[in-house]
């Protein structure tokens, strides 16, 4: 199937994109999507010549699974009270999330490559306080659960059946913090919160068991009160099914680990922690857009 | 000496007053709402009462995702704890996007007493102050704490409350009504101005009386707001005065009179000395044992009011 230029949606499905609800995009459809997304993140980082491209190419099945399907958001009302939220808590994915919002409608295409420049929208880390449908400012890792569980709980109070998502790096889980949120959530019995670990086994040290051990990660969740599942992280079916039954999951947090590689689609990239915060060069910029043609 | 009472009381008993009134307001502790009297709005209202167990980093985050979703959320430990171990939380989930926490820590400075190094937090308005955007207040009795927790409940952004452990003597009587951003001048005068906070605003004017037998007449100005701090007041005892003693319990180092200093050396250089703990932890003691060990009394206070007239 050739890549379209822009988004080779029929215009009722844009239009219904951009009006309100979006849930209707089929596997195929999002393929294509996330061959997209992942194109925007070369180019980006390659542009500005920093960033961090394995963490944002490793979770771009998660996020496209939950922007094209899953949650409900209106692009034009970002700021919709009855929103689903999606926390980026590895914020250094910030131009996956960029190029999701740019393609949703949040914000013009044309914005992506201002990526890290001075006075652009779009920070080298998420920053709620200039880029439209960025819900937090992240970057120092381990906070995102627990900002999450804060408007899990006041979608409670407030009796709106909103849910919240929130995405965290393998690595990130060596922060304590984490662990915090984990009990809590459990404690408050959060079956409104959905966490999902980009489980790229690699963190900017080196493979996760040389740098500091997670294992038994499953079990670690389950013992921390969590409703436990995994699936393959770039497999858009099994994502949509895990996040669908999620919500069936009552009186408890749910937990998607799921198992990805660290630069997924670029040959050169995969499992390679050279590129956790490493730009490409414009050669391999090159050859990288090749490989994703 | 006018009657002593805990602000933390008065802090707890203002919570439970607001929550009555707005729905919106909800409180968090870490097992401490004993201590930091959240326990009253706890019994009151349960379902807007979050105890995160011993675990303040995660309070803060789950702080600012309720004020992200339009909760007002009052978030209370000892100033140790926050922003003592919770810097980088206050720091980015917090301070950079402007949420609307309030951040109440007890337990602050050397009053502490007893509990010792551990529990004394001297730093935490250097820490508080160091972030942008946030509001730093340290009320100076119960009366200023009540009038400060109403006030910060209805304006929008981030806020820092330093309360005492300690009962301490009212400064004010029930009709003072604090003015966010103002100093108050709690006595006039031309020889010199003390400046205070908290605790030692009752100090303060505690020394002015005493200096008065000796024909020192000195301005005494509660600084509450300590960020963003009342630079015309201070321009103003600068020029009227010519010489300023600063009084508080925490470190010298960043707290009011760093700010003081900052103020005088742009606008108005004149003589200054700093009542403040000079550079080191304190240990166990009694409140006054501590006070009296770190200089930090009325004596102290009318020593460095004599010395600043000297260098005038």
């Amino acid at each position: 199937m050739p890549l379209p230029e822009s988004i080779n949606l029929p215009i009722t499905s844009v239009d219904k994109l951009k009006a309100e609800v979006f849930s209707s995009l089929s596997v195929t459809e999002m393929k294509m999507i996330a061959k997209r997304l992942r194109r925007h993140i070369i180019s980006t980082i390659g542009k500005a010549g920093s960033g961090h491209p394995g963490g944002s190419l490793s979770a771009v099945e998660i996020v496209t699974a939950l922007y094209f399907r899953i949650l409900r958001h209106k692009p034009q009302d970002p700021q919709w009270s009855d929103r689903d939220r999606f926390i980026l808590s590895k914020g250094h994915a910030a131009p996956l999330l960029y190029a999701t919002l740019a393609e949703c409608g949040y914000f013009p295409v044309d914005e992506l490559p201002t990526l890290r420049q001075l006075d652009s929208r779009l920070q080298g880390h998420t920053d709620r306080t200039v880029t439209p449908g960025v819900e937090m400012s992240a970057g120092a890792l381990g906070q995102g659960l627990s900002f999450a569980i804060g408007i899990a709980l006041a979608g409670r109070l407030n009796s709106q059946n909103y849910r919240v998502y929130v995405l965290l790096g393998d690595g990130e889980c060596d922060e304590g913090q984490v662990w915090e949120g984990a009990m809590s959530a459990a404690h408050f019995k959060l079956d409104n919160l959905v966490a999902i670990v980009d489980n790229n086994r690699q963190q900017i040290d080196g493979w996760n068991r040389d740098v500091m051990n997670l294992d038994p990660f499953n079990k670690k969740w389950q013992a921390f009160g969590w409703h436990v599942t995994e699936v393959d992280g770039h497999d858009l079916t099994q994502l949509t099914q895990a996040f669908n039954r999620a919500k069936l999951i009552k009186k408890q947090p749910t937990v998607i680990i799921a198992h990805t590689i660290k630069g997924k689609g670029v040959s050169f990239m995969e499992n390679n922690p050279d590129f956790h915060g490493k730009a490409p060069t414009a050669t391999e910029v090159e050859i990288a857009l090749k490989e994703l043609k | 000496m006018a009657q002593e009472v805990s602000l933390r009381e008065a802090y707890g008993k203002t919570l439970v007053e607001l929550g009555r009134g707005n729905p919106d307001i909800v409180v968090l502790d870490a097992d401490l709402s004993r201590s930091t009297m959240t326990r009253f709005f706890a019994s009151e209202f349960p379902e807007r009462f979050f105890d995160c167990g011993i675990a303040e980093q995660n309070m803060v985050g789950i702080a600012a995702g309720l004020a992200a979703s339009g909760k007002i959320p009052f978030a209370s430990t000892f100033a140790v704890f926050a922003p003592g171990r919770c810097f980088d939380q206050m720091r980015m989930s917090i301070a950079q996007p402007g949420l609307n926490v309030k951040l109440v820590a007890t337990h602050g400075g050397i009053s502490v007493g007893q509990d010792g190094t551990s529990h004394q937090s001297i730093e935490d308005l250097a820490l508080a102050c160091s972030l942008p955007g946030i509001t730093v207040i340290v009320p100076a009795d119960a009366v200023e704490t009540a009038q400060v927790i109403r006030a910060v409940a209805t304006s929008y952004g981030p806020f820092y409350i330093r309360l005492c452990r300690p009962k301490s003597p009212l400064v004010y009587n029930e009709g003072y009504r604090f003015n966010l951003g103002k100093a108050v001048t709690m006595r006039q005068g031309t020889s010199a101005t003390i400046i205070a906070i908290g605790i030692m605003v009752a100090a303060a004017l505690e020394a002015a009386n005493n200096l008065k037998r000796e024909g020192i007449n000195c301005r005494v100005l509660n600084m509450p707001t300590l960020k963003p701090i009342d630079e015309a007041a201070i321009i103003k005892a600068a020029n009227e005065t010519g010489a300023i003693v600063t009084a508080e319990d925490h470190l010298e180092h960043g707290g009011l009179g760093s700010a003081v200093a900052r103020v005088v050396a742009r606008h108005k250089p004149i003589p200054m000395e700093f009542i403040a703990i000079n550079d080191t932890y304190a240990k166990s003691g009694t409140p006054a044992e501590l006070l009296k060990r770190h200089g930090l009394t009325a004596k102290d206070i009318e020593q460095a009011v004599r010395s600043v007239i000297k260098r005038k």
